[in-house]
C-alpha cells in the first residue's frame, strides 16, 4: 500500500507505545453502576503488538458528504437548521509524541440541545428537535487538524443515581493509523460544573486526565454573531521508531 | 533535572454509552438520510477471494445475559494474510476487502452477525507464523475502555496449537475462550465479560 495521499513519507510500522491503563478509567467503577457487571475481573494479556494491532484500515477523504461535518444541516429539512447555541468544535488529532495524525477517521454524536437523543431508548421529556440527527464525521487534513460545526449539546438526566446528570458532553470515535490505537472519548465543555458530579468522567482517577477531556472555549475561532468556537485536541497513542528494531518485512 | 521528552498523554477513554448506535450506525438506529450506508455493515463484495464464512458473536454479561446495545469491530487480514493497511509491506491486499467491519448487537437477541472470508495466516514478529484470526474490539454502555481480544478458528487445531499469542495464556484451561466453534460456514463466538469463562482480553 502507497503512504497516505500526499506524504512521500514512509509508512511508520513501528509498535505503539504501551498503553498506560492508570491514566484511564480502570474497568470497574462502581458509582458507574452499569460497569459492575460488564467489567472483566482478570488481568488482560499483555504482549508486543503484533502485525494485527500495527496495522489498521485507512478511510478515503471521498467517502464524506458534504453535509458530514455539519450537524446543524445534515439532517435538517431543507432551508431549516437545527435549534441551540451553534458552534464550532476544531482541533487536531496527535499522537503521544506530539506529531498530527493525518487522515484519522473522527465519528461523534451527541444529544440535541435540550439534551435528548434521537434513539428509542431515550425517554427523556425534552422533545426532539425534527432539523437535529445528533451526528456527523470527519477525517484528518495533513496536519491532523479537523473541525465541525452543531449545537451545544444539552445536560440530561440518566437511571444511575436518582439524581445523576450527565455534564454536556459529545462523543468521539477515532481511528488512527493502527488498530492499537482505536478510541472512544467523550468531549466536555469547559465551565461546566456538572462535570465534576458526573461517575462516568471521575471513574478516571486523576484530575488531570478528566481536564484534557475539557474543551476551551476559543474567542479567536468564534464567527461573530454566528458562532462560538471550542478546541478539543485528542492524543493516540505514539509509536515506536522501528529504526533499530528486527522489522517483519527483513525476514 | 533532565531534559523534557516532551510526550503528550493519551486522551483517556470513555464509555461509548448507550445511544453509539447514533454515531457509528445511525441507519441501523433510524437516523437515515445523513449517511448513505451505516459505515463497516458490508465486508465482502462479488470479487473478494476466500473462503465466506460468518460470524454469530454474543457479548454476556456477569449473569449471561446477553448485552444488546455492544457494538463490535473486527480487523483482519485478507485470505493470503496479508492486511489492507500502509503498515503492511509484504505485498498488495485484495483490494476487494478492506478487512474491517463493524456490526451493533441485535437489540433484540444480542447477536452479531458478520459475513466475512476466512483471514490467511500472518507472522508474529519473529517471523513465526500466527494461526488464523480476527481480532475483536467491543465497547458498549458500561465499558469504560474499547475491549481488545481475538476470534480463532476451531477447526486450526494445528495452527492454533502453533500460535504464539495462545501460547502465552498461562492458564492453559482459558485458551477455548478465544477459539470459535464451527457449525456448517458460520462461527460462534460468545465474549463472557465476567465469571469462570471469562474471555481473554489483551493489553497490546
Amino acid at each position: 500500500m502507497p503512504a497516505e495521499s500526499g506524504s512521500n513519507r514512509r509508512p511508520e510500522t513501528g509498535a505503539f507505545f504501551q498503553r498506560d491503563r492508570t491514566w484511564h478509567p480502570p474497568a470497574l467503577t462502581p458509582n458507574y453502576k452499569t460497569s459492575v457487571l460488564r467489567s472483566p475481573q482478570k488481568a488482560p494479556l499483555a504482549f508486543d503488538n503484533t502485525l494485527s494491532e500495527i496495522s489498521g484500515p485507512v478511510f478515503g477523504h471521498a467517502m464524506l458528504g458534504e453535509l458530514d461535518a455539519d450537524l446543524i444541516h445534515n439532517f435538517a429539512r431543507p432551508g431549516e437548521s437545527a435549534i441551540g447555541e451553534r458552534i464550532i468544535v476544531y482541533g487536531r488529532v496527535l499522537d503521544e509524541r506530539g506529531v498530527g495524525v493525518p487522515g484519522a477517521l473522527l465519528e461523534f454524536w451527541q444529544a440535541n440541545a435540550g439534551g435528548r437523543y434521537r434513539h428509542k431508548k431515550d425517554g427523556y421529556l425534552a422533545p426532539l428537535d425534527p432539523n437535529f440527527g445528533g451526528c456527523g464525521r470527519a477525517i484528518t487534513d495533513e496536519d491532523g487538524g479537523y473541525g465541525f460545526r452543531t449545537v451545544k449539546p444539552g445536560p440530561y438526566p440518566w437511571p444511575n443515581g436518582p439524581n445523576d446528570w450527565r455534564p454536556s458532553h459529545i462523543h468521539f470515535s477515532v481511528f488512527g493509523h493502527g488498530f492499537a490505537q482505536r478510541l472512544i472519548t467523550q468531549m466536555y465543555f469547559e465551565g461546566d460544573p456538572l462535570i465534576w458530579h458526573c461517575p462516568i468522567a471521575r471513574g478516571i482517577p486523576d484530575r488531570a486526565a478528566i481536564e484534557t477531556l475539557i474543551a476551551a472555549l476559543d474567542m479567536q475561532a468564534t464567527i461573530p454573531f454566528d458562532a462560538r468556537a471550542y478546541k478539543f485536541d485528542i492524543v493516540l497513542r505514539g509509536r515506536r521508531s522501528s529504526l533499530f528494531e528486527n522489522r517483519l518485512e527483513g525476514n | 533535572m533532565a531534559q523534557s521528552l516532551d510526550r503528550l498523554r493519551e486522551s483517556p477513554s470513555q464509555t461509548a454509552g448507550p445511544y453509539v448506535h447514533i454515531g457509528l450506525t445511525p441507519n441501523f438506529c433510524g437516523i437515515g438520510g445523513v449517511y448513505a450506508s451505516d459505515l463497516g455493515a458490508t465486508m465482502v463484495n462479488d470479487k473478494t477471494r476466500g473462503e465466506r464464512i460468518g460470524l454469530s458473536i454474543r457479548v454476556l454479561d456477569g449473569t449471561g445475559t446477553p448485552l444488546k446495545d455492544a457494538l463490535i469491530e473486527v480487523w483482519q487480514a485478507d485470505a493470503d494474510g496479508l492486511y489492507n493497511s500502509p503498515a503492511e509491506l509484504r505485498g498488495a491486499a485484495d483490494p476487494n476487502f478492506l478487512g474491517w467491519g463493524r456490526c451493533p448487537t441485535d437489540m433484540d437477541t444480542g447477536l452479531c452477525a458478520f459475513e466475512t472470508i476466512k483471514p490467511g495466516r500472518v507472522p508474529f514478529g519473529d517471523g513465526r507464523l500466527m494461526a488464523p484470526h480476527i481480532t475483536l474490539w467491543i465497547v458498549a454502555r458500561g465499558i469504560n475502555l474499547g475491549l481488545h481480544t481475538r476470534l480463532y478458528f476451531s477447526d486450526e487445531e494445528k495452527a492454533n496449537a502453533q500460535d504464539p499469542i495462545l501460547a502465552r495464556i498461562e492458564h492453559r484451561i482459558r485458551v477455548p475462550t478465544l477459539i470459535a466453534d464451527r457449525t456448517g460456514d458460520i462461527y460462534v463466538f460468545d465474549v463472557h465479560l465476567q465469571g469462570e469463562k471469562e474471555t481473554v482480553f489483551f493489553d497490546s
